[in-house]
């Protein structure tokens, strides 16, 4: 599979996909956590499915996964049985409600929460493996800059970063873009603007997180965000979380719900082709 | 007398849980049965009053034997600093917050440079003072929330919660200089004067990582240090997350005029608009 995936040797966090140009691996992440990312990447991945996408969601949080428990899911075999050896691929990825394929990492891949060669090497080949059976694989990432984070980002051809409103989440968004810049020179970030407090306010969040980065990062790439949609206050959202349910099949029809359809428009316009 | 918040508090919970037996309202603890005598003996040796006072329940008796064990258990008896089980639990403590929080915390590898010629030269004696000297020094250089422990041998170790990336480097060179600055006085009119290597590692932030990874890469540093000619702080350097005071001001210019909009809006000077949002936004 060496030939699909090339890491590259002076980066030993990041690799280079070919595939790229596809638009395939979309990386969900978010500077700080607690902002919804797994929330976004469960409910955007049902949004595709419902416009007839193959979509599948790598729970790419090797620290702190918990997209088991925003789907309810607790399968017995999972990524980590993958990574052991213990369980072939395909016998690990599951149907979520909604009509997209998971491969959930299970809490045992706490010890590959740091990035080593072999997780890197175990990485790529589940990654590469995927990519050819799915018109969109998500991933859920981490928050933060963690090797591991850096190193899920790094294999999606889009990043869509997860922010809400408020100051340390800009402010963690913010240095995170930074990094994504200087390191893996990233030149487009797509941001997704959850709890937005006011139509409008995810715009207006996106142009001034711009402004700076136009100011104080200096590269020969210029950075370009790309303002997503927003997700706005929704109590909906809250209850479809306590209840575990997918709000796309619980109240796909509330505004929160909505802002999500929107985005799966969206990302269909400018990242993803149509279904066939 | 339980301690609520002592170092062993969480160790007692994890560790000590009451046998069935003393459960039941019933049953009594026979104090005789129980083989307290090598218990006391230590506690003893620990300076504490180790005899049940008058008065005093069975249970609170047998509570307070365990409490000082926990203690003992969890102390370097020469130095008087937490030991190796002490950093153990420090660390994994840590990792919990820092997994769920982000919190930066910083651990320290200390390693006295050349010790062996210490007491080779001076005797063991000596060597002995010369640990309990760099040991009240660590202690007298940081803060009363770090903890600082015997590791093993000549080998330290501090544990910084809350230390912002900015300041681990400080914290760790004052550190090398204050101890460099000590003159230990080992025997009559005889004073030495030690130096120390540091090798420093920040808690991977956001995930939880385990104890031994931990170590290893503080340990790592600790053998740069030592290998690049000792008396030297190496620290593994996390990812640059700096935001500077100039880029928060203008990435928060939005809010400013967010928060006046929501104020006028609450304050009846215009309507909510059409969704309602001011509601939304007191709500949220």
């Amino acid at each position: 599979m060496n030939d699909v995936l090339t890491p590259t040797a002076e980066h030993p966090s990041t690799a280079k996909l070919p595939l790229r140009p596809h638009g395939k691996v979309l990386a969900v992440t978010s500077g700080k956590g607690g902002v919804g990312k797994t929330f976004v990447s469960a409910n955007l991945a049902a949004a595709l499915a419902k416009r007839g996408h193959k979509v599948l969601v790598l729970d790419a949080d090797l620290g702190l996964a918990n997209l088991d428990v925003v789907l309810n899911l607790y399968p017995k075999i999972t990524l980590h049985d993958v990574f052991t050896g213990k369980a072939k691929l395909e016998d690990a990825i599951l149907q979520a409600p909604g009509g997209f394929s998971v491969l959930l990492a299970g809490s045992g891949m706490v010890e590959y929460s740091r990035l080593t060669p072999e997780v890197r090497d175990e990485f790529l080949r589940i990654i590469s493996s995927l990519v050819p059976h799915y018109d969109v694989v998500l991933l859920d990432t981490g928050a933060g800059i963690s090797d591991v984070v850096l190193f899920a980002v790094s294999l999606a051809s889009e990043v869509l970063m997860v922010a809400t409103p408020e100051p340390t989440s800009l402010t963690d968004a913010y240095a995170t873009i930074k990094v994504l810049v200087g390191q893996q020179q990233r030149q487009t970030v797509r941001v997704i603007v959850n709890q937005a407090a006011r139509p409008g306010s995810g715009l207006a969040i996106t142009n001034q997180l711009q402004q700076v980065l136009d100011r104080f990062v200096v590269t020969d790439h210029p950075i370009r965000l790309v303002h997503m949609g927003d997700i706005p206050v929704d109590p909906e959202v809250r209850q479809a979380i306590m209840r575990r349910q997918l709000l796309m099949q619980a109240t796909p029809g509330c505004p929160a719900g909505a802002a999500i359809s929107q985005l799966a428009r969206k990302l269909e316009e400018s990242v993803i082709p149509k279904p066939a | 007398m339980r301690l609520p918040f002592g170092p062993c508090a969480h160790i007692q919970r994890q560790v000590f849980k009451p046998p069935l037996a003393l459960l039941t309202p019933s049953s009594q603890i026979d104090l005789q049965a129980l083989q307290l005598d090598d218990a006391r003996a230590l506690l003893k040796h620990d300076a504490k009053d180790s005899q049940q006072e008058a008065g005093e329940s069975p249970t609170g008796y047998l509570q307070r034997v365990i409490d000082g064990l926990c203690e003992i258990s969890l102390k370097d008896p020469l130095t008087g600093l937490g030991n190796r089980r002490h950093l153990r639990s420090t660390l994994e403590r840590a990792i919990e917050t820092v997994a769920r929080s982000g919190e930066s915390v910083l651990l320290l590898l200390v390693d006295i440079d050349h010790f062996k010629a210490i007491n080779d030269t001076h005797g063991h004696l000596a060597g002995d003072q010369v640990l309990q000297a760099i040991a009240n020094c660590l202690a007298d250089c940081v803060r009363p929330m770090d903890t600082v422990v015997r590791y093993g041998g000549e080998e330290f170790a501090v544990i910084l919660p809350h230390c912002r990336p900015l300041f681990g480097r400080a914290v760790a060179e004052r550190i090398r200089q204050t101890v460099a600055s000590l003159s230990i006085p080992v025997a009559a009119q005889t004073n030495v004067q030690v130096t120390i290597s540091t090798g420093g590692a920040y808690a991977p932030e956001w995930v939880r990582s385990t104890a031994d990874l931990w170590i290893e890469r503080a340990d790592q540093q600790l053998y740069r240090a030592k290998t690049s000619g000792r008396n030297q702080v190496c620290l593994d350097q996390p990812q640059e997350l700096s935001v500077s005071a100039e880029e928060k001001g203008l990435l928060f210019a939005h809010i400013a005029t967010d928060e006046a909009t929501m104020i006028r809006n609450l304050s009846g000077d215009a309507p909510p608009d059409s969704q309602g949002n001011a509601t939304d936004r007191v709500n949220a």
